[in-house]
This record gives C-alpha cells, sequence and structure tokens, in this order.
C-alpha cells in the first residue's frame, strides 16, 4: 500500500472540479443537480481518503509523514509535500468541511451553480496544498491561488457590496504576499535551496531574520487576521455567501496561523523571539478591541466576524508564548474555532435563508417557531463563550494559561475577553431568539432534514472535543514539542553568544 | 454508586432534553427553506404571508408566569417529571448512604473517569472526589434538588414547557455535582461554569419576558467577571505550582510562602495573590458585595429556581470553593481578612437592603445573600467547618422560604408584592406554619437549625484573629437584627393584618399536596439540621468527620475557643432576634403608622436603600455605558474612519486622486501621518508591554 495518499487528498477535488467543468452542459435544474452531486460525491471521497491518513498517522513523530518528493521547475524547486502534527489537523479540518458547505450552498445558490461548484473544488485543492507543502514556491502558489476562488466566491455570489468587499479582501492579502515573495527570493539567495525541511534546519543570521521576519508577519497577520489590519474580514464576511463566510472564517483565516507556526517561529526564532512584544500587543488589542466592537454591532455577520478576530487573538498571543500549552493550544483553538464558527455563520445562513436579511433587529422570539434551531445555536453560541465542555474552552484555556506562564500581564488582559464575549455573544442570542416572536417571523419553519444533517457533525464534534479533546492534542503534541525544542535551543544559543560578548550589549 | 449520584441527573437531563426538542418540533414541523435567490428579491417577502395570529405575552406585568393558557403542554411532560424526579430521588439516597459512608464511616474515594486536556507538563482529568467535604454538598445538593423537583411538578403544571424546564433543573444538578466532586482546579471551573449556563438558561426560562431575559444575561456576565478571577487564580497556580490537581497543589503550598509574583507591578505575595483572585470567584458566584448585583434580578426566573439555585445550592459554591481550598487559604491570612471583610459588609449590607424591599422573593433573596456573607465570615475566621455548618443548615430553611414563598405566589395567583397580601395565615395554614418555621430556623430562634449555626459563626468572629475579625462580629450581630426584623416583617404583612384586597385573600388556595409534601420535608430539616450535627461541624468531632478535606493551621484555634466564648456573648444574637421580632411587631401589627411615617421622614435612607444602593445605576454609568460608548467608537471612529480611511480606502481614494489629478499628489501627506500615528501608538504600547514583561 504505497500509493500517494496525500497527493490523492489534494487532487481529488480539481479532478471533481474537471469533471464539473466536463460533464455539466446548461443551466437547468438537471445541469444543477449533477453539478451539486459530483461535488458532493467528490468532496466526500476527498474526505474519507483523508481520513486514511488519520488512520496511518504515525502520532509519535514528529517528522513529516506521507512525504513525496519530485524535482520540478528546472531543479529550482520540488513537488514537495508532507504532513505533520501540526498541518494534519488542518487538512482533515479542510476535507470535513467541505461536504457539509456543498451541502449548505445546495439550494440557496441557484445562480451559475456549475461555476460555484468548481470554485469551491478548486480552493479545496488549494487549501489542502498549502497545509502540506513541503517547498516554499509550492507553498507560495497554493497559498496566494487560493486568494482567487475566494475572491471569485464573494465577488460572483456575494451580496450588494459584494464587488467592494473582494476588492478590500484582494487589496489587503495581496499587499501581505508581494512582501513575503521578496522574504522568499531573499531565503532562496541565502539558503540555495527551498526546500521547507532543509530550511527549518538552517540558521538564517539574525539581521536578516528581522526583515524575512518582518516580511512574512504582513502577509500572516492580513490573512489571521490581526488587529489593525482586521478591517476586511467582517465586509468580506458579510458579503461572502454563507458557504463563503464558513471557509473564510473556518479554514483561510487559519492559514495566518499555520504560517506563523511552519515558518515564523521555526525558521526565524530570534526575531520571533524579539517581536513577541509586538504581536503580544495586537493580539491583545485584538481581544479587547474588536470584542467592544462585537458589542456593537446590529449585523450578525459582523458581529461574529468581530468575534472571530478576537478569537484569533487568542491563537496569535498562545503562539508566541512559545510554550507546549501556548502552542498546543493555539493549533486547536484553531480547529475548534473552524467547527464553531463555521457553524455559526451556518446558523446565519439558515435564518437568512428563509428571511433575506442579516439584520439583527429584525429577529426575535425565533425559538418559538425554531427550537431545534435555537438549542443548535445554543451549543455554539456557548462554544464561543468558551464555556468548559465545548470545545471553545480547551483551546482558550491552553493558550491563556501557556500565554501565563510567559507573561503575566498580557494574559490577564486577554482574560478580560472571556468577560467582553459572553456580553456579546449571549446579547445577539438575546436579540435573536429569545423575545416575543415578531409578526414578520410568523411563517418562519424549522431546520429540515438537509439542514440536520449539516449541523449534526458540527454539534457532535463541538462537545466531543469539549469532553475529550486528547485526539487533537495528541496528534499534534510531537511535532509542537520538537518545534519549541528547536526554538528554544536558538533563544539559548543566542543569549549565550550576547552574553559572551560584553561589547554587543553595550552597544 | 458514585459515578450514579452524580450521571443519573445528567441522564435526566439528556432524556428530558430529547423529549423537550421532539415536544416543540411537533408543535411547528421544520422545512427546508425555499430556493435561494441570490438577494435579488425583497427582504422578508414571504414572511407577509404568514396568517396565524401573533401570540403576544409580553404585557403580563407582575405575573410570574411568562405564558398564557392558550398553549397547550408539550407531550411527554408527565414522563419527564416522573423520570427526573425518580432519578433524582435514586441520587439523593445514595448520597445520603455517600454522607454516611464517608463522612462517619471514614472511607474517603476516587473515582478516575478519563483523560481531559493533556499537554506537557499540564495533566487535567476527569475524576469524582468524594470526601467528607464533598459528602456534604451531595447530601445538600440531591436533598432539594429532589423535593425541588417534586415541588416543581404542581408549581409548574399550568406551564407548556415543562420538559425543557425538568431539563435545565436536571442538568443544573448535574453541574452542580461535577463541581463539588471536582478532584482539580479546572474541573470546578467546568461545574463552575456549567452552574452557570444552568442559571442563565433557568432565569430566562420565560424567554418572552424582557426582564428574565436581562436578568439571566446579568447573572451570566457578572459571574464571568468572577471567573475571571478564578481563571487567573488557575493560571497563577499552574504558573507556580505545575499542577491543577488539588492533592498535588496542597502539597506544594507550603513551599509557596515566602514567593512572589509580579502582578502589574504589584509585588504580590504568590499564595496571598492567588486565594484573591480564586476569591473573586466565589465573589460572583456567591454575590457578595459588590459582585452581588446579579442576585436580586436572577429572582425573574420560577420559583423553585430560585430556591434551588439562588438560595440552596448554586450561590453556596462560592463558600464550598474556599473550604475546599483551606490548605491554600490558611497559608495566605491577608488573603482570610480580606474573605471576612467582603463577608461582613455584605452580611449587613444586604440585610438593610432586605429592610424595605416589597417583593416577597427579593426579600429572601437578598436575605440569602446577607447569610452568604455569614459564611464567608466563618470561613475568613478559619472556622470552615463552622461556615460548612451553616451552609447545610441554611439549605435548608432558605429553601423552605423560598418554596414556601411560591405557595404564597401560587395562591394569591402570580402576585409577589407583599404590600398587596395580609391575612393570609387563615387562607393558606400549612404554607403559614412552614414559613413561620423557616423563619424561626433563619432568625436563630433557639433549638432550630439556624440557631446552632449562625449562633457559631457569631462567636467564631467573636474569637477570631484576624485583623478584621471585630468588624466581622459586630456587623454579623448587628445583621442579626435586621435578619429578624425583616423576616417577621415579611410574616406580618403576609400572613397578619388586614388583608389587602377581599377579593385575592378570598380566592387564595392551599397548594397541591405535591407541593406540600416538599415543603413538609424541608419543614423537619430546618429544625433537625442543626443540633445532630452540631458535634461533627462545630465540636469536638470536626477533625474526626472532615479528616484531610479540611485544613486548619496549628496556629488556628477557632474551632477550640468556640468553647470558651462568654455567656453574655453567646446570648448576644438571641437577645438581636428578639429585639428584631419586637420592632417589627411593633411597626407592622400594633402601630402600622409607624413605618409609613419613618419613610416619609427619611426618605432620603428610604429610596437610598429602596434602590439597593444605587449600586446598578452606578455600574450602569461606570461599565455598562462606557463599554457601550468605546465599542460603539472604535467600530466608526477606529475601524471605519482611521484604519479603514487612511488604509484601504484611503489608499484606493488616493489612488483615483493621483490619476485623475497628477498634480494633486501632496493630498497622501494626511494618510501618511495617520498612519504613522497609529503605528506610534502600537509601538508605544509594545514599549509598555516590554518594560511590563521584563521586570
Amino acid at each position: 500500500m504505497n500509493w500517494p495518499v496525500l497527493s490523492v487528498v489534494t487532487f481529488l477535488p480539481l479532478l471533481g472540479a474537471l469533471l464539473v467543468m466536463l460533464m455539466v452542459r446548461g443551466n437547468g435544474p438537471l445541469a444543477k443537480g449533477t453539478a451539486r452531486w459530483i461535488s458532493m460525491w467528490t468532496t466526500l471521497v476527498t474526505f474519507a481518503v483523508s481520513l486514511v491518513m488519520v488512520y496511518r498517522f504515525d502520532a509519535a513523530s514528529a517528522e513529516f509523514q506521507f512525504v513525496e518528493k519530485y524535482e520540478w521547475l528546472l531543479g529550482v524547486s520540488s513537488y514537495h509535500m508532507g504532513v505533520d502534527g501540526i498541518s494534519l489537523p488542518f487538512v482533515i479540518l479542510t476535507t470535513a468541511l467541505m461536504p457539509i458547505c456543498i451541502l449548505a450552498s445546495w439550494t440557496s445558490i441557484q445562480k451559475r451553480v456549475k461555476e460555484y461548484m468548481i470554485a469551491f473544488l478548486v480552493l479545496e485543492t488549494l487549501m489542502i496544498g498549502t497545509f502540506s507543502a513541503l517547498d516554499l514556491v509550492l507553498f507560495y502558489l497554493f497559498f496566494e491561488g487560493g486568494l482567487i476562488p475566494m475572491f471569485l466566491i464573494i465577488g460572483i455570489w456575494g451580496g450588494q457590496r459584494r464587488v467592494y468587499a473582494s476588492f478590500k479582501f484582494f487589496l489587503y492579502t495581496l499587499a501581505g504576499s508581494v512582501l513575503m515573495l521578496l522574504a522568499i527570493m531573499a531565503m532562496y539567495w541565502q539558503a540555495g535551496t527551498t526546500d521547507i525541511p532543509t530550511l527549518l534546519r538552517y540558521n538564517f543570521p539574525a539581521g536578516m531574520q528581522t526583515w524575512c521576519w518582518l516580511a512574512f508577519f504582513a502577509s500572516f497577520a492580513v490573512k489571521m487576521p490581526m488587529w489593525p489590519v482586521h478591517t476586511w474580514l467582517p465586509d468580506a464576511h458579510v458579503e461572502a455567501p454563507t458557504a463563503g463566510s464558513v471557509i473564510l472564517a473556518a479554514i483561510l483565516l487559519k492559514m495566518g496561523g499555520y504560517g506563523f507556526l511552519r515558518f515564523s517561529l521555526p525558521m526565524f526564532p530570534i526575531a520571533s523571539h524579539d517581536f513577541t512584544p509586538l504581536v503580544y500587543t495586537m493580539s491583545v488589542v485584538a481581544i479587547i478591541y474588536t470584542s467592544l466592537v462585537a458589542l456593537m454591532q446590529e449585523d450578525v455577520k459582523k458581529l461574529i466576524a468581530y468575534s472571530s478576530v478576537a478569537h484569533m487573538g487568542f491563537v496569535t498571543m498562545g503562539i508566541f508564548a512559545a510554550n507546549q500549552q501556548g502552542v498546543a493550544g493555539a493549533v486547536f483553538q484553531m480547529i475548534s474555532h473552524g467547527i464553531v464558527s463555521g457553524a455559526l455563520f451556518l446558523c446565519v445562513g439558515v435564518v437568512y435563508d428563509r428571511m433575506h436579511t442579516r439584520e439583527i433587529a429584525f429577529y426575535g422570539g425565533v425559538v418559538t417557531r425554531m427550537p431545534i434551531f435555537a438549542a443548535i445555536f445554543m451549543v455554539f453560541t456557548m462554544a464561543n463563550v468558551g464555556l468548559p465542555g465545548t470545545s471553545g474552552f480547551v483551546g482558550e484555556f491552553l493558550t491563556l494559561i501557556g500565554t501565563f506562564k510567559a507573561n503575566i500581564p498580557v494574559a490577564s488582559l486577554a482574560t478580560l475577553g472571556v468577560i467582553l464575549s459572553a456580553a456579546y455573544a449571549l446579547w445577539l442570542y438575546r436579540k435573536m431568539v429569545y423575545g416575543t416572536l415578531k409578526p414578520a417571523l410568523e411563517g418562519i419553519k424549522d431546520i429540515g432534514l438537509r439542514e440536520a444533517v449539516i449541523f449534526a457533525p458540527l454539534v457532535i464534534l463541538t462537545i466531543l472535543f469539549g469532553v475529550a479533546p486528547k485526539p487533537v492534542l495528541d496528534m499534534s503534541a510531537a511535532s509542537v514539542t520538537q518545534l519549541l525544542d528547536g526554538y528554544n535551543k536558538a533563544i539559548a544559543t543566542k543569549t549565550a553568544a550576547t552574553a559572551s560578548n560584553p561589547v554587543s550589549v553595550a552597544r | 454508586m458514585y459515578q450514579a449520584i452524580v450521571f443519573l441527573p445528567l441522564l435526566g437531563a439528556i432524556l428530558a432534553g430529547l423529549i423537550a426538542l421532539f415536544a416543540a418540533r411537533a408543535r411547528f414541523p421544520g422545512e427546508a427553506p425555499p430556493p435561494g435567490d441570490d438577494g435579488s428579491q425583497p427582504a422578508h417577502a414571504h414572511a407577509h404571508a404568514a396568517t396565524d395570529h401573533a401570540h403576544d405575552h409580553a404585557a403580563h406585568g407582575h405575573d410570574d408566569h411568562g405564558h398564557g393558557p392558550v398553549e397547550p403542554a408539550a407531550a411527554g411532560s408527565r414522563l419527564v417529571e416522573l423520570i427526573t424526579t425518580t432519578l433524582l430521588a435514586v441520587s439523593m439516597i445514595l448520597s445520603w448512604i455517600a454522607l454516611a459512608q464517608v463522612g462517619f464511616g471514614g472511607q474517603d474515594v476516587r473515582v478516575p473517569i478519563f483523560d481531559w486536556i493533556v499537554s506537557g507538563d499540564l495533566k487535567i482529568a476527569w475524576a469524582l472526589r468524594i470526601d467528607t467535604l464533598t459528602a456534604v454538598m451531595l447530601v445538600v445538593v440531591n436533598s432539594v434538588s429532589c423535593v425541588v423537583h417534586l415541588y416543581s411538578i404542581g408549581y409548574m403544571h399550568e406551564d407548556p414547557y415543562r420538559p425543557r424546564f425538568f431539563g435545565y433543573l436536571s442538568l443544573f444538578t448535574f453541574a452542580m455535582l461535577m463541581l463539588v466532586t471536582s478532584d482539580n482546579l479546572v474541573q470546578m471551573f467546568f461545574g463552575w461554569e456549567g452552574v452557570g449556563l444552568a442559571s442563565y438558561l433557568l432565569i430566562g426560562f420565560w424567554y418572552r419576558k424582557p426582564e428574565a431575559n436581562a436578568a439571566a444575561i446579568k447573572a451570566f456576565v457578572v459571574n464571568r467577571v468572577g471567573d475571571f478571577g478564578f481563571a487567573l487564580g488557575i493560571f497563577a497556580l499552574f504558573a507556580m505550582t505545575g499542577a491543577v490537581d488539588f492533592d498535588t497543589v496542597f502539597a506544594q503550598a507550603p513551599a509557596l510562602s515566602g514567593k512572589f509574583i509580579d502582578f502589574f507591578g504589584w509585588h504580590a505575595d504568590a499564595l496571598t495573590l492567588i486565594c484573591l483572585l480564586l476569591f473573586m470567584g466565589a465573589m460572583g458566584k456567591s454575590a457578595q458585595f459588590l459582585l452581588h448585583t446579579w442576585l436580586p434580578d436572577a429572582m425573574e426566573g420560577p420559583t423553585p429556581v430560585s430556591a434551588l439555585i439562588h438560595a440552596a445550592t448554586m450561590v453556596t459554591a462560592g463558600v464550598f470553593m474556599v473550604a475546599r481550598l483551606s490548605p491554600l487559604f490558611e497559608l495566605a491570612p491577608n488573603a482570610q481578612t480580606f474573605v471576612t471583610f467582603i463577608g461582613a459588609t455584605t452580611a449587613i449590607f444586604a440585610a438593610t437592603i432586605g429592610l424595605v424591599q416589597n417583593d416577597i422573593k427579593r426579600i429572601v433573596a437578598y436575605s440569602t445573600c446577607s447569610q452568604l456573607g455569614y459564611m464567608f465570615v466563618a470561613m475568613g475566621c478559619g472556622a470552615y467547618s463552622v461556615g460548612m455548618y451553616h451552609l447545610f443548615t441554611h439549605a435548608f430553611f432558605k429553601a423552605l422560604l423560598f418554596l414556601g414563598s411560591g405557595s404564597v405566589i401560587h395562591a394569591m395567583h402570580h402576585e409577589q408584592d407583599i404590600r398587596n397580601m395580609g391575612g393570609l395565615k387563615d387562607r393558606i395554614p400549612f404554607t403559614y406554619i412552614v414559613m413561620i418555621i423557616g423563619t424561626l430556623a433563619l432568625t436563630g430562634f433557639p433549638l432550630t437549625a439556624g440557631y446552632f449555626s449562625k449562633d457559631a459563626i457569631i462567636e467564631a468572629a467573636y474569637v477570631g484573629k484576624n485583623p478584621m475579625a471585630l468588624y466581622a462580629f459586630v456587623c454579623t450581630v448587628a445583621a442579626a437584627l435586621l435578619t429578624s426584623f425583616y423576616s417577621w416583617r415579611l410574616i406580618f404583612k403576609t400572613f397578619h393584618g388586614a388583608p389587602h384586597s377581599v377579593k385575592h385573600w378570598k380566592e387564595a388556595h392551599e397548594s397541591p399536596m405535591v407541593m406540600l409534601i416538599p415543603l413538609g420535608f424541608l419543614a423537619i430539616g430546618s429544625v433537625l439540621a442543626g443540633l445532630p450535627f452540631k458535634d461533627v461541624f462545630a465540636g469536638q468531632g470536626v477533625e474526626h468527620f472532615f479528616r484531610e478535606s479540611l485544613t486548619f493551621a496549628k496556629t488556628n484555634t477557632v474551632l477550640e475557643d468556640l468553647h470558651h466564648v462568654p455567656l453574655h456573648i453567646a446570648l448576644l444574637p438571641t437577645v438581636m432576634m428578639v429585639i428584631g421580632f419586637v420592632i417589627a411587631w411593633h411597626f407592622y401589627i400594633r402601630r402600622p403608622d409607624i413605618p409609613v411615617e419613618l419613610a416619609r421622614q427619611h426618605d432620603f435612607l428610604y429610596r437610598f436603600l429602596l434602590n439597593k444602593w444605587y449600586f446598578d445605576e452606578l455600574y450602569d454609568i461606570v461599565f455598562v455605558r462606557p463599554a457601550k460608548w468605546i465599542g460603539h467608537s472604535l467600530w466608526k471612529k477606529g475601524d471605519g474612519w482611521l484604519i479603514d480611511g487612511f488604509g484601504p480606502d484611503g489608499v484606493s481614494a488616493r489612488v483615483l486622486d493621483v490619476t485623475r489629478n497628477v498634480v494633486r499628489l501632496q493630498s497622501g501627506y494626511l494618510y501618511h501621518y495617520a498612519f504613522a500615528m497609529l503605528i506610534g501608538a502600537a509601538a508605544f504600547i509594545t514599549w509598555f508591554m516590554f518594560s511590563a514583561g521584563t521586570h
């Protein structure tokens, strides 16, 4: 059994996209149905194959697994793929959420169904590729390539201000990635290779680390998004179709955090160490600032988008705390946020499909007509608030406890976020679900079977990972430990060097 | 057996929840939404097609129930009542067995379940820790919960959403049991927030009432303020000891004395800081002074909920926590002093407010607040078992008073204002008698349960050694007088005198048997929970009964000193009780015009107390409004004007300017400045963090 499972997982969706392109003709109901079913089966099969990786993955090893390597681009770069405990959870998250997204778009997308499905399938390939690329050029292609389908999804199937939102999204992310490209070129000239495992062992000089770190940071901070480059996110979410929001929140945002873990921390440890206060500051500001802003939102999707920024603040803070709990917590928080925020956007999609408005004030008393929906929404609201017993708690708790060991004021200020998140999330729930039923909502119907199928796995995972988060934590533990060992060694070497050279300190 | 005690209520909650969902589903079947139209259709177009009329229940005013009689009861209501109540009854019986085995038999148990969070050196497992402290709590929680389930069958019989109600009640019980059986601080936090969730759901049970929703959110958020401290306390403890489970933490605690933590420029003694942070959680959950504002509002929930959660169990979680952490608090005398101060202040402060309230449930709620203050005084003075004693007796008589009030409210068709009652003793004699028993116990009438535990606390404050002990003694003695006064005021205005409205008085009816049995049970408890347990909670038997579950430092001789209190001090609380009774009798039976006249003469003081020292207004000005204002300005000014205006929007606008008119290049200067400002601000904060983090 030596088939290239990782490449199969990566490129199956692309094959599906090709099938849709070739087999679907016209725009009739039959064509729409075919496009949907092909996409559904493609994503399901991809998910099934990705589970093979989970089964075969050796969690005790910190090395890259399922590695494939072929020469490419005249030897400058190579097709080098592989996953470790940090990237595999994201690959699975992607493959698991994709069928859900297809199902969520089943009836709400009626315009250009074929193109929509193609965009999503291509996007899936690019996302999986981003998480499993082991070559800088390959990574860059996947990372930036993902921009295009998302830009199209927002720009074509989005809401009223979709053009503004999609350009804002594009400009922000592009600005960051140009700098990253420069850094990648610099790294190639310095180290003579773009191979990631080789670069992970390469010691970049301290001065260069600073500039490369900043360049990568520009890109990842936008993707994350970190304050103050977060303003594209609320607009993008508001205008994106439901499934687009789900992918955006659940997976595209995680590329920033993944980038920090794959590049910034291990390749530029000294710079990471030096810039930690900056990241802490931006994280803490993000948590408090965006939580306060979320408190005043009038649009459901905007509120959830702002709360996403706050939750990502916990992630960056945990990563740069640079200890086991902080980093493992950050990985877990990203996975959990992928499930929970994705589910929250799906919840918004449910009422949006029925009422075609995202205005919070329009809703009220929904529970009297949609009790099942209310119960599901409650689960995810509580997970968003970080209630123990839901997956939201584990990530928040681990990042905070890790950060507390590293820096007490930062962790204490960030913990304020738990008060604010309770305030905005419960306020939203009260306004939409509780209260007297608004007359305009008299005819609203509870979720149907298709929607129940969408939510069931998410509810189960949210609670399962809240009570028994061990599978995810175990999967990433070895890789996180190795990452931190390398990081700490580099810091120790640097500290020793400065200590033995008092001149440099004086200077 | 211990798994059964904890997980049977969870089973009940899950079954009830499923039935509730099925029943709700049957009412309004679901359906997939119509095919999307990509936003081309105007908003909520098909909503107007709805034909059936709106159920508007908002205008129910004082009505305790937020629903009308129009809706039929949910299917399976009776089944849910039977399932949850039976399971709770089993749990209760097993709990008493557990108390016998663990408390008197000395068989401590630790039941591991499975690993929860494992990351590096952080290891947290789900486990049940059963020692005497836990066993006492198991008995309190399950007994009260069981009778409240039973009582609710009668009290809620008109409500169409009973499956949901019983599901929440059982869920609460499960979370509370997880809290008291926890083996580590994080599992305790799980239970802690779990009871918070259940409390939130139950306060907001009548979700159509805006006040109920507001009260539910307030309860959750104020508790979160406390949990903020609790969480930081856990973090600090982990940072210092590398563990969060009780055994390791307690073993390492003595080594922590003399260590320091730098907390925002405060070079703090590690143990003091940790204890203060953890106590902040206790203040939130137990509604202590400054974080008490949620408790009176929580009375918007159904009355059985008030009895279970906001009197007997959840609000005592803070007291339990301090008792559980006695090995830490014994090493942090400054933290103990603070606990004493807060407890004493709450005892007197809540009692003053209770004097003038007119809502029957709010009087009892403030009384609860005040009694919790008593328990913290005991904890702060190092008399942990005495605090637990009061927790134990208080659970019975306060649940009794709440359920009795519920019976009154039930009889008066959901009237809660005592000014509109009067003379009810002839109409509902059984309720009257049990309310008298509850009041006697609360005010500390000799030989009732409250007499032993409350007097022990006042004596503990007298012999206590910390700097706040004298203050606590004065406060608790004064509060004893006030307690007696407001309790008898409640009784006199409700049951004695002339009826306010003859029509209502005539219609008043005694509650059904299913409600009276719980009242009877609790009335017996209010009398018998005192004397038989005096020795093991406040006498010679403490050490043998509690063993390692409570820690007393070698210098802590409070329990010994209790027996050598001078007679005049020992009699003082009883004297206070009599004075309070006499004043109440004089004011409300003999000369009912006096209180009216007093209120008129001291109008400012009266309104100050009636409005609860204006805490709600103060918090609104200091916290709520600024938060909203800052949130709004950050959104509009920060995100909208500054970041977008000078970031993407500004860039694109400038680019357009440039393309329109190349000469006007300098128009870009403004955004340069603003961006520089932004970066400067970030740099400044970074520098601050640098300096704060490295010292």
